[in-house]
């Protein structure tokens, strides 16, 4: 374990841009979001929920994909892409870490989503440890351990120090790199966060979510739930909740004219628009109570079935903060999962 | 040229058939003049038009054809309707091959196979039964029940009265919805005439065709004897990727572009019913 006072981050984090780029936590406009990290920029490691997840580091709100030169009869396709020059993203916290494990899932997957790839190895990820977690916060009901050693270098923040471990092979190589500003550590104030952390993560309101219910030999069953009528009758099928979410993948194909051709590029969309399963003669999720659902069952059961159990929330209460109409997974989980005693 | 399960190959549309007022049949090679990639029955392409669209098209050719791929596509739509516009000589995008395919080197082997198709259905089952002709002695007997809404909406007439008609051991029957001038075959709608025809229930089936069709037929067959886990069918979602990433086509645990389009009637009596 190592360490550096507080007050010396900044030497940090200018010394890790000299090489590579450096993405972060910085207000801006009065928001904090991952920006690339600059001399005098507002870093806010501390600050617990981005409001757009890292997840846009993989996988862009838009990204070109192709452009088309057409002549005539004649069509050229054009790679879009550009190499990606290696990064490292810093102040990961475990929800968001582990939502990037389940993306993973979906675009590393044969066949690999090679623009994900790319992005994905590109970056070292530095998670910082949380000590301060929120009521909105329900990690640890899917397992995550929000103190614990996740990504290639694991940080935690107390009193005047970061202090930094490396557990990858990409995370010894970022160490060396930043070597001289670090200095040796006994652990002991680390070991003293977590248990502290422990007894808050107890306490929190959604701690005792109950899913035990959620298994795949319960999917019609839950499917067919009555709750899903009134649940969902408030939705107004803004697409928000899939928007902040560090693990909603689904995403459109479009084409756009240019005056130099055509560029197809892909973007984040949404389960819960009445667009996205429309087709010429019909569409299969009519209602908004069909889309809502299809939202959570993906997340809950559907997910879990084809990835061993895995969920596809990581609890990092986004969606719970920012639903106009309160509305959320967590009153989903309530509802048909119930909590533990 | 770059290999990627996004990025399509370019190809050349060499051949343009009318099949009926709303359907035509596109052949495509790549610019090298070669076929683009190898597929199995049942498997399906994203055909594009840059700066339009790209949609999903059963690929209606059967593998054992080594020059070409075959689209039938029915205009419906925006991206159908500037394809329908296209002549020969015109070039468009296709990725694939999608999907899972028919059992045709499994299940199906030895069996005596039924095939029932309405309409543009008729695209995915031409692959699976040319396939089946050509490996003819790998298979039992065929049937193959054919409707439409009129005579002019039979999808490859000319194929199937040249060749189908006349493989030994394979029974065709068409039908269309109507009386029609010109027309002295059998008029009726697909369920009822497969009830009629009092077919075999040992017959391994194949169904394709508008949910609606599918419903009955099944239910007919079902009547009949057949075996719910030895009929097939295939399923039409709107799809974006192929692959399973964009969620477009999920339905339960399953993304029909990958996990399907093929599925057995056993498979599908265990998702939710939301397709
Ligand atoms: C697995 C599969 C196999 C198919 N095989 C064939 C075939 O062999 N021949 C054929 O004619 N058609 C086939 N279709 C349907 C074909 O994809 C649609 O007719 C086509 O996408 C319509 O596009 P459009 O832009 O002309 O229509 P529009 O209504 O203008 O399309 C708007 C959007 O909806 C999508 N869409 C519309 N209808 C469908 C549909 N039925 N299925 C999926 N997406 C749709 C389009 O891709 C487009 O993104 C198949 C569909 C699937 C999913
Ligand atoms: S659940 Fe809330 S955030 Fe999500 S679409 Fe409905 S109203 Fe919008
Ligand atoms: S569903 Fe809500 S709580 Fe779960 S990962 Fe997504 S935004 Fe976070
Ligand atoms: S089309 Fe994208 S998941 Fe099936």
């Amino acid at each position: 374990m190592f360490r550096i006072a507080k007050e010396k981050l900044n030497e940090l984090y200018a010394k890790i841009n000299e090489s590579m780029g450096l993405y972060i936590p910085i207000k801006k406009a009065g928001e904090v979001n991952y920006h690339v990290w600059g001399e005098g920029k507002e870093v806010s490691l501390e600050t617990l929920k981005t409001v757009k997840s890292p997840k846009n580091m993989f996988f862009p709100q838009t990204e070109d994909m192709m452009k088309f030169k057409t002549e005539g009869n004649n069509i050229e396709i054009i790679d879009a892409r550009f190499e990606k020059r290696p990064f490292v993203l810093f102040g990961v916290k475990a929800c968001d870490y582990k939502a990037i494990e389940v993306l993973d899932k979906v675009f590393l997957a044969e066949p690999v989503d090679t623009f994900y790839q790319m992005r994905r190895e590109a970056t070292t990820i530095v998670t910082l440890a949380c000590s301060k977690p929120e009521e909105s916060c329900f990690c640890t009901v899917f397992g995550i351990d929000p103190t614990a050693a996740y990504g290639d270098v694991t940080t935690w923040l107390e009193g005047e120090y970061l202090y930094w471990q490396a557990n990858t092979e990409k995370g010894e190589a970022l160490t060396s790199l930043v070597g001289g500003l670090l200095e040796a550590d006994n652990g002991n104030a680390v070991e003293a966060q977590k248990e502290a952390t422990k007894k808050v993560l107890e306490k929190l309101p959604f701690a005792a979510l109950d899913l035990s219910r959620f298994k795949p030999e319960n999917l019609n069953e839950l499917f067919n739930a009555p709750e899903w009528q009134e649940m969902s009758e408030a939705c107004l099928g803004c697409g928000t909740c899939t928007f902040v979410c560090p693990t909603c993948q689904c995403f459109d194909i479009r084409d756009f004219k240019t005056n130099n051709g055509v560029i197809r590029y892909r973007c984040w969309d949404s389960c819960m628009y009445s667009d996205f399963t429309l087709m010429a003669h019909g569409n299969s999720r009519n209602t908004q109570m069909q889309r809502f659902r299809q939202r959570f069952m993906h997340k809950l059961v559907y997910y879990p079935s084809q990835n061993d159990g895995l969920y596809s929330c990581v609890g990092c209460g986004r969606c719970v903060n920012k639903c106009p109409q309160r509305l959320n997974i967590v009153k989903v989980i309530k509802t048909l999962g119930g909590e533990k005693k | 040229m770059i290999q990627e399960t996004l990025i399509p190959k370019v190809g050349v549309v060499t051949d343009i058939r009318k099949d009926t007022p709303d359907v035509k049949t596109f052949r495509v090679v790549g610019t090298d003049g070669k076929k683009l990639f190898e597929h199995m029955p049942g498997q399906c392409a994203m055909v594009s038009i840059p700066g339009v669209g790209e949609c999903m098209f059963s690929i209606t050719s059967s593998p054992t054809n080594k020059e070409y791929m075959e689209f039938s596509i029915k205009k419906c739509g925006c991206v159908t309707e500037v394809i329908h516009a296209l002549e020969v000589g015109a070039q468009v995008t296709v990725r694939g091959p999608y999907g899972k395919n028919f059992p045709v080197e499994g299940e199906f082997k030895g069996k005596d196979l039924l095939f029932i198709a309405g309409g543009i259905g008729l695209a995915p089952l031409r692959s699976v039964i040319n396939y089946v002709r050509h490996y003819r002695n790998n298979y039992g007997k065929v049937v193959i029940v054919y409707g439409a809404r009129s005579k002019d909406d039979l999808v490859d007439i000319e194929e199937i009265k040249t060749e189908w008609m006349n493989e030994p051991n394979t029974e065709v029957y068409l039908t269309i919805d109507r009386e029609q001038e010109g027309w002295d075959g059998h008029v009726g709608f697909v369920p009822a005439y497969v009830k009629e025809l009092g077919l075999n229930p040992n017959m391994t089936a194949v169904l394709c065709g508008p949910p609606i069709m599918i419903k009955f037929t099944l239910a007919g067959l079902l009547e009949l004897g057949f075996d719910k886990s030895r009929v097939y069918t295939t399923l039409e979602l709107r799809m974006k990727c192929g692959v399973g990433k964009c969620g477009r086509c999920n339905v339960g645990d399953k993304f029909v572009c990958k996990d399907g389009p093929v599925f057995r009637m056993t498979e599908l009596d265990e998702l939710p019913d939301e397709y």
